[in-house]
């Protein structure tokens, strides 16, 4: 850790574990002493509701593994025999479900917040690139995970974008079927997904724990996106962000039961009541809606780039919307991390962010329809999609670039504890 | 054939064409029932009823493979509440769903075929409540045959499976009375409802005024029969809803106390310190 650590073992056991494996003293730096900018606000909280719901949904998933049963024959029936003949299966099926649901807002909201308030910034950059590690393993998890009731969306759905693998030249087709373990999704297929549905969850906790490491090292950022310089600047994790992060999950956790308890099926689609049939293809097969903004970048591109066929495009446009994250840290050439002093880069941020949302609303809609309808002439979804992806990577790729050179920073505070007390350095106790 | 289908998906998905659907697709017509809201229950009469149509009409077509006679008369179910033989007026209830007299007297007026055990001959015996409720037809294959190719769906999940869930039961069930629109051609053994996707569908009306003899005084009428089975089926979609919403307000209930202190401990450890 990065700072001195000021634990001292007070009892007898202590002592003797503290000289053998300093483990008491790990968890007192990291969660009790450890020092924290003293004026996160409450996006700053995410990223320990984060660290609870991984626990509600390796809890709520272990207990259903124990009833489900991972065979195309019996897969839809399970699920329905938990909600109805396990006790308390309907609780605890509902909270896993939904609970995906609100992992994804939460680390939605988690990334924005390290976007606007440049968290990826140096020394962050490997803090960030394990948070986009985490960030696809969720993503690959939940995919699995929305398989396993095998209803109609769960078997469309994995069909849809298993064969996405199939887009790549040469070995695409190879993959596909290894993947598949068949020559279609199958049995084999279920299995694979549930094994490695129960796997991720544990990778990513690993994950988590080099993620909190890579945070206590540098120290966390702040809203001001000035570095932490002396004492006055933190606070001890403990009691002041524990109560603080207490606060914001408890507020999370009531919103979250609202759903699992009275709006328990509102993030689901009513085909994933149908039991999977390979030979009925659903109308229209969307994803569950955390996938809707990448689904949509997938079916924006419509046209053939040279030797990329749109398909292949599509996918590698998809890909590429997440593999841009990567390397964002290197992409942003402005020197000042928040946005608060980023009188440009700000709006071109609330742009991002409005473009995200209007392509996960693309994405839920068919491509043909039109949208901002007057008497029957309107855009359709699909250039509208195209247009937000067009946003989407310029923000990335040209947008932070260059703003990093013309963009003229407004004044920041000297430090944190200045801006704090909103007073000039000169006026602050030096401590 | 497989690898065909799932290329057809992926361009299905690619380029999803907009499905040109004959006719216009209705709405399902808005519907007031007991168990909406927070603190709506099922009306355990109209269960009772709905389950009667269900016995009556649906289920010469339509399965329900998930339910099981005895969860008639678990917790929520229509039958869980009993009049008591002994005192008049009042209410009985049964820890065992299997013991309810109800249950198990619907569940012996159905004969089950099985091999006996001891000397490897086919015998019948009478429905258990453990049974679950027989199915019309011996598989998927007789399902299709007998129903001019396409298996009535199975009804245990029907609401939860179909988009306006309840509303749009009950609306199928009332949308006959319709004039074919110009653009619809009907086959032999077709009929035109505008609430079903597409407007045609092989299942022609079933509920008639005074098809189904009810008990007691509720009116024998069709409009009747489509809002008591598809609360039936709603029930069946999610037995445990009752018990959800009952839990639910104990939880929110815990999280608002416990919100409330945690603010109020909040406010008292940053008390002093600029942030």
């Amino acid at each position: 850790m990065s700072h001195q650590s000021t634990y001292e073992p007070k009892t007898g056991i202590e002592k003797w574990l503290d000289s053998r494996l300093p483990i008491v003293r790990l968890g007192y730096d990291s969660f009790v002493d450890f020092p924290t900018p003293r004026n996160l606000n409450y996006w700053y909280t995410f990223g320990g509701i984060l660290a609870v719901f991984l626990v509600i949904q390796i809890l709520s998933g272990v207990v259903l593994a124990m009833h489900y049963v991972p065979h195309v024959d019996h897969a839809f029936d399970s699920v329905e025999r938990i909600r109805r003949d396990v006790n308390y299966g309907w609780l605890i099926q509902s909270m896993h479900a939904n609970g995906a649901s609100f992992f994804f807002v939460a680390v939605y909201l988690h990334m924005f917040r390290g976007l606007y308030y440049g968290s990826y910034k140096a020394p962050r950059e490997v803090l960030w690139i394990i948070g986009v590690v985490i960030y696809l393993l969720m993503m690959a998890a939940a995919f699995m995970g929305y398989v396993l009731p095998w209803g109609q969306m769960s078997y469309w759905g994995a069909t849809v974008i298993t064969n996405l693998v199939g887009a790549l030249p040469v070995v695409g087709e190879g993959i596909r079927e290894w993947l598949w373990g068949d020559f279609a999704v199958g049995n084999a297929t279920l299995n694979r997904f549930f094994s490695l549905h129960y796997l991720i969850p544990f990778l990513i906790a690993g994950l988590v724990i080099l993620h909190i490491w890579a945070l206590h090292v540098p120290g966390n950022n702040n809203p001001t996106g000035v570095e932490v310089k002396g004492k006055g600047d933190t606070l001890p994790f403990h009691p002041y962000y524990t109560v603080k992060d207490g606060f914001a999950i408890v507020v999370f956790l009531m919103i979250f039961a609202g759903f699992v308890f009275y709006l328990p099926s509102v993030l689901g689609h009513a085909d994933n009541s149908i039991e999977a049939n390979p030979l009925v293809t659903p109308a229209h097969i969307v994803p569950e809606w955390y996938f809707l903004p990448f689904y949509a970048i997938l079916r924006a591109v419509t046209f053939d780039i040279g030797p990329i066929s749109a398909k292949l495009g599509g996918v590698l446009a998809m890909f590429g919307a997440i593999g841009v994250l990567f390397v964002l840290p290197w992409l942003d050439r402005s020197p000042v991390k928040s946005m608060r002093y980023r009188p440009i880069a700000k709006w071109c941020f609330l742009i991002f962010v409005i473009a995200c949302l209007g392509l996960g609303w693309c994405g839920a809609e068919n491509p043909d329809n039109l949208v901002f309808e007057f008497g029957g002439i309107g855009m359709p979804f699909v250039v509208l999609s195209q247009i937000l992806t067009a946003y989407y990577f310029a923000y990335f790729l040209v947008i932070l670039p260059v703003l990093g050179f013309v963009e003229k920073p407004k004044e920041r505070p000297e430090s944190i504890e200045a801006s704090v007390l909103g007073s000039s350095p000169a006026a602050a106790p030096a401590e | 054939m497989k690898r065909f289908i799932a290329t057809l998906a992926a361009l299905a998905a690619l380029a999803t064409p907009a499905l040109a659907a004959p006719g216009e697709t209705h709405a399902p017509q808005e519907y007031t029932w007991s168990w909406e809201g927070p603190f709506g229950t099922f009306d355990d009469r109209q269960l009772q009823r709905g389950f009667q149509v269900y016995q009556e009409v649906c289920a010469s077509c339509h399965s329900m493979d998930l339910l099981s006679f005895r969860n008639l008369g678990q917790p929520g179910g229509p039958f869980e509440f009993l009049p008591d033989p002994e005192h008049e007026g009042e209410l009985i209830t049964f820890a065992n769903p299997n013991d309810n007299p109800v249950v198990m007297d619907i569940a012996s007026r159905y004969t089950y075929t099985e091999i006996d055990l001891e000397t490897g001959e086919e015998m019948e015996r009478q429905g258990i409540p453990a049974d679950r409720f027989p199915n019309p037809y011996a598989n998927d294959a007789q399902a299709a045959a007998s129903n001019g190719g396409a298996a009535p769906p199975d009804f245990s999940v029907i609401v939860k499976a179909r988009p306006g869930g309840a509303e749009y039961i009950r609306s199928l069930l009332l949308g006959y009375d319709y004039e074919v629109p110009e653009d619809v051609t009907l086959l032999p053994g077709q009929h035109y409802n505008p609430y079903f996707p597409g407007g045609v569908l092989a299942m022609g009306p079933q509920l008639f005024d005074g098809a189904v003899s009810y008990a007691d005084d509720t009116p024998q009428t069709a409009e009747q029969y489509a809002a008591d089975v598809a609360a039936f089926l709603a029930w069946a979609s999610e037995p445990h809803m009752e018990q959800r919403k009952r839990m639910g307000l104990g939880v929110m209930i815990f999280l608002l106390i416990f919100a409330v202190l945690m603010w109020l401990a909040y406010r008292q450890v940053w008390a002093n310190v600029k942030h």
